[in-house]
């Protein structure tokens, strides 16, 4: 028989206010198993506490109800409160009469009235409770980030910092993602290189970092602490141990024709080579969609020069499996494709370019060597117009993103005043529908290109671009101004939305990391654990979480390597014991709880029961994993059997609450 | 007027309160010289009562009902459609008839298609 | 293969070349189209207005017909393609709309949607096939540059048109192209030529005109076709020297039903 002890907070005026406590720990002293009933002022000041914890041991409890604030608040306080005490943390329950009572009710005697109801439903479920006991599981201590741009790499280098193994895949032949094709970067005007290529050096030189570039993740098995992770290297025809990264191949390889997608295809490369000179690994690749040998087997001109002998064209894809304790995602972003938008004549003339093309346009060791010129004729442009929010904040349907792409305001300010700088005798107009520069020096930023720079920001947006006689006619809106304007422009600059890489969603699956509607990864708490997936030991770093610039990567890359540091120095695990349990006698076997499960915890088995006689039946039962089971209970309402029950909360548990509300 | 502005949403189908205001529509509309109210005025003006003075626009019969506006609005908010039903809106109303079958002869020629007339007595006249 | 057609008044009267051509041609290659009995003009302009029912019916009942032969509707002139494949979308998307054209119109069988619209061309690309009409080119258009004028009707709104790309078409260029001809594509290809104001106002009709016609000819075009008899008539009579086809003339030329005009 359970000996129930009723614990009412005032919370204050907070509570006391809207519900007479003293009449609510009066009524629930009436119910059955209940053996004590009081009231405090402040039940988790310490002197609340040690009511608690002396009523426990002089009224030899057995369970108890605390009436106060949002289980949120202060559950575990008082689970930790009832365990020194000595009984179980889990046969506490909470009824929360400020959020749900005192502070939505205006009439005392209502919110009395349902406090108590409240307070009945807890005594019902407690009565029904049994101990729990977390179990733990161990924890591998090493780290997997995926993807190794500016955020995979920030990420890598402060798990490394404090003493943990971390690995990095990059489907690219190098790391250094995006970031390695931007030229200068806001609000400073640093160059990126200068700040990006020394931490790509940091993380190969690092002992505790292992880089598997031109490599991918190809499945993902396990649980937080004890993550199983092939990856796939695939093969780059170069062996990777002994190529020195001299790059005479990709002097003499004689496919001259390949479209350099490190410059965005506005140049060509050989059909071997190294994306650019700070590639990090600085190792050959061979494109095998370009290879005169791969293709037909005549050529080998670059295994002849390769003085190393370190072209292998029989090189096949190599399968690693590697254990983690935790995974980063670190995929990043891409410019989204403007064959939807052609009223701005992208495909149409050369000479309109995407913001990030302009990037490579405007960059030293771009195709142009650094000088602004027309890709059509390689004429310096003399009027640019750039345009903002192309295929950001759509909502038409399929067109387009309906989110603020966040950076394009900044990039855009930048590479206005950039040129205006460099090139006085140009006229630059940047169409706006708002201008968006919320951070730390970013206002002044965009206000100095208008104000010492001369650029002309005209609010309103780009109708028409009809490229004729070499020059891009466009038809625009100054809103402001009241007039449409018709500019004679040589060049045009598209500021197109961003979008997570196409990568993303596949891998979302293998960890089953939930994804918004755009294939953003979803944080576990959108204010208070951002770098969190919802899945444990999912991690989230950079711009696959959502638009974000490169202090705000790094910010977030950084938060995210504290949070995996946190797991990694566990030796152990401490789970929730409130998980899903499966009846394997009442199992029908159905698999309607494994395809509702979304952190993939539950799994079948083939096991032997005892027939009649002495026969042995082989049925097919559910299996939970404790370690992975969030204890959401989407299982234990699709089971159609009633096999599947949450501990903790099971069917009869909460039939009871609704039983004691109803009554 | 407040009822004509709903009767106005409900023909057209358009919700103006989608409007971000970024004059996609005004840069696009290639007859933006020939009329006084701009098709993200027509939006605009629908939000803030003013029928009437739409309504008394010339601009209503030089919209050239390209659907290009309707087209290229980032947030599905057909300014086109709502210039057509202000339109309409005029010549339901007793002899507003912009235009009378009676000069219809005089606008005729040899080479003149069929379509333009029907379509001009359809889009001008109840 | 025979689908049902829907021709319209005015390829009926002031653009007899658009249907001729096109009939032979896609007699030619195999395809009749059968006119539809008793049609009546489609109306010319799509009904924005979502109370209007009345204009909407001669195509609802053009639609009804093609459904009870069994036939997709194949149209030609750009307003009725405009017109009818739009009507026939509120017929399957607009319960209001369906349900009191069928009240007025009391057909043995009410009317859904069921019917297919399909634009000429797109007979001809996904029917017959642009590599299959290659083949059956006898005299190519080689050498000669021919600008697509799309203009409006065939392309916008592209959520219920469903034609093509409405920013970057290219099912007139593969057609040219299909008939030995060098597509130029220019970007005012898909802008409107001001073809309803012509009317009432010609000046204004003139400007837009020129727009479209000396972007063509400034990327090299030597001719323009187009499927919308008004803008054939906006272009020619209010556009200068350029020459301006049916693309069925273009076609029936190609095919050699006709013969090219000196």
């Amino acid at each position: 028989m359970q000996r129930i002890g009723v614990f009412v907070c005032w919370c204050g005026s907070n509570i006391a206010a809207t519900v007479d406590v003293e009449a609510v720990a009066e009524a629930l002293s009436h119910e059955a198993g209940v053996v004590f009933s009081t009231n405090y002022q402040y039940m988790c000041s310490q002197a609340g506490q040690e009511l608690i914890q002396d009523t426990i041991r002089e009224q030899k409890l057995t369970g108890v109800v605390i009436c106060s604030c949002s289980p949120r608040m202060h559950e575990n306080t008082f689970r930790k409160t009832c365990e020194r005490a000595g009984i179980n943390p889990y046969m506490v329950e909470i009824a929360n009469i400020r959020e749900q009572c005192s502070w939505i009710h205006k009439d005392k005697a209502v919110g009395t009235e349902k406090a108590i109801i409240l307070g009945r439903a807890a005594i019902a479920k407690v009565l029904l409770n049994a101990p729990l006991t977390a179990g733990t599981s161990p924890v591998v201590k090493r780290a997997l980030v995926i993807g190794g741009g500016i955020a995979g790499i920030q990420t890598a280098l402060d798990i490394a910092d404090a003493g943990f193994p971390v690995d990095i895949v990059e489907k690219e032949p190098t790391i250094g993602g995006k970031m390695t094709q931007i030229d200068k970067t806001f609000p400073t005007l640093d160059c990126a290189a200068c700040i990006l290529t020394p931490k790509m050096v940091d993380a190969a030189q690092n002992e505790n970092i292992k880089i598997y570039a031109y490599s991918q993740v190809e499945a993902v098995k396990g649980f937080v602490g004890n993550f199983t992770v092939t990856i796939r290297r695939k093969a780059r025809y170069v062996d990777e141990t002994k190529c020195t990264g001299c790059g005479l191949c990709t002097e003499k390889c004689p496919q001259k024709k390949v479209p350099n997608a490190f410059n965005l295809g506005l140049d060509t490369r050989r059909a071997i080579y190294i994306p650019f000179a700070q590639a990090v690994p600085k190792i050959a690749t061979i494109d095998a969609d370009y290879c005169t040998m791969l293709k037909t087997g005549k050529c080998g001109v670059c295994s002849k020069v390769c003085t190393a002998g370190a072209i292998d064209y029989k090189q096949q894809d190599t399968l690693v499996e590697e254990q983690y304790g935790a995974i980063v995602v670190a995929t990043g972003y891409n410019p989204i494709k403007l064959d939807q938008f052609d009223e701005f004549a992208y495909s149409q003339s050369p000479d309109v370019v995407t913001s990030l093309e302009l990037e490579r346009l405007m960059n030293a060791a771009g195709p142009t060597g650094g000088t602004l010129l027309r890709p059509s004729d390689k004429t310096h442009p003399h009027t640019l117009v750039f345009v903002q929010c192309v295929g950001s904040r759509c909502d038409g349907g399929e067109k387009g993103k309906p989110y603020c792409s966040k950076i394009c305001c900044m990039y855009t300010a930048k590479h206005a005043m950039l040129i205006r700088e460099k090139y006085p005798d140009t006229e630059v107009y940047v169409f706006y529908i708002d201008v968006r520069t919320p951070g730390k020096n970013f206002d002044e930023f965009y206000r100095r290109a208008v104000e010492e720079y001369g650029v002309h920001y005209i609010k309103g947006m780009v109708g028409k671009v009809t490229p004729q006689n070499g020059k891009l006619y466009v038809q625009a809106a100054d809103l402001l101004g009241g007039q449409q304007l018709k500019i004679e422009a040589d060049m045009v600059v598209l500021a197109a939305a961003i979008e997570p890489d196409k990568s993303a969603r596949p891998l979302a699956t293998m960890l089953t990391a939930s994804m918004d509607t755009n294939d953003f990864f979803t944080e576990a708490h959108p204010k208070l654990r951002p770098v969190e997936s919802p899945t444990a030991g999912i991690f989230l770093s950079g711009a696959c979480q959502g638009p974000k610039d490169i202090p705000e990567t790094v910010a977030q890359a950084g938060a995210a390597a504290s949070k995996v540091i946190g797991l990694l120095v566990k030796d152990h695990l401490t789970c929730n014991p409130c998980v899903a349990e499966s009846n394997e006698l009442m199992c029908n076997g159905c698999s309607a709880c494994e395809k509702v499960c979304p952190y993939g915890a539950i799994s079948y088995i083939d096991k032997d029961f005892r027939g009649p006689g002495r026969t042995t039946l082989k049925r097919r039962v559910a299996q939970v994993n404790p370690a992975v089971c969030q204890g959401c209970g989407a299982c234990t309402v699709a089971c159609p059997s009633g096999a599947m029950d949450l501990k903790g909360f099971s069917n009869a548990q909460i039939m009871a609450e609704v039983d004691a509300i109803c009554k | 007027m407040r009822d004509s502005i709903e009767t106005i949403r409900r023909i057209s189908g358009v919700n103006p309160l989608k409007c971000m205001k970024c004059g996609k529509c005004t840069a696009t509309c290639p007859a933006y010289d020939e009329m006084e109210y701009h098709p993200h005025q027509f939006v605009d003006m629908v939000v803030n009562d003013r029928l009437e003075e739409l309504m008394s626009s010339k601009g209503i019969y030089l919209c050239l009902s390209c659907f290009a506006c309707i087209e290229r609005c980032p947030r599905g908010v057909k300014p086109g459609a709502l210039v057509e039903t202000v339109r309409l809106s005029v010549i339901r109303q007793q002899d507003q008839n912009h235009l009378k079958p009676q000069d219809i002869p005089a606008l005729l020629e040899e080479a003149l298609p069929q379509q333009a007339v029907t379509s001009a007595l359809r889009k001008y006249r109840r | 293969m025979t689908y049902s057609y829907f021709p319209g008044c005015t390829l009926k009267t002031r653009a007899k070349d658009l249907d001729r051509w096109g009939r032979e041609a896609m007699e030619a290659l195999g395809i009749t189209l059968e006119e539809l009995p008793e049609w009546q003009c489609c109306g010319a302009v799509y009904p924005i207005a979502r109370d209007e029912i009345a204009l909407r019916l001669s195509s609802v009942r053009a639609l009804a017909a093609a459904r009870d032969l069994g036939r997709p509707l194949v149209t030609l002139c750009s307003a009725c393609h405009h017109v009818i494949k739009r009507v026939n979308g509120d017929m399957q998307h607009d319960e209001t709309i369906c349900d009191r054209a069928n009240n007025y119109l009391k057909l043995d069988n009410p009317y859904h949607g069921e019917a297919q619209v399909l634009h000429y061309l797109e007979v001809l690309r996904d029917s017959v096939g642009f590599d299959k009409l290659k083949e059956k080119v006898v005299k190519p258009l080689t050498g000669r540059k021919i600008g697509a004028y799309y203009g409006c009707l065939l392309l916008r709104p592209s959520s219920e048109l469903a034609f093509d790309d409405p920013e970057n078409p290219t099912i007139i260029e593969d057609f040219l192209r299909a008939i030995g001809a060098e597509p130029v594509i220019y970007a005012q290809r898909n802008e409107c030529c001001g073809g309803y104001v012509t009317l009432e106002n010609r000046d204004f009709a003139k400007k837009r005109v020129a727009a479209v016609l000396d972007n063509a000819a400034a990327l090299g075009a030597e001719a323009l076709v187009t499927a919308c008899p008004l803008c054939m008539y906006n272009l020619r009579e209010n556009g200068g020297t350029m020459p301006i086809y049916y693309f069925t003339e273009l076609l029936a030329e190609a095919l050699g039903i006709k013969e090219a005009e000196a």
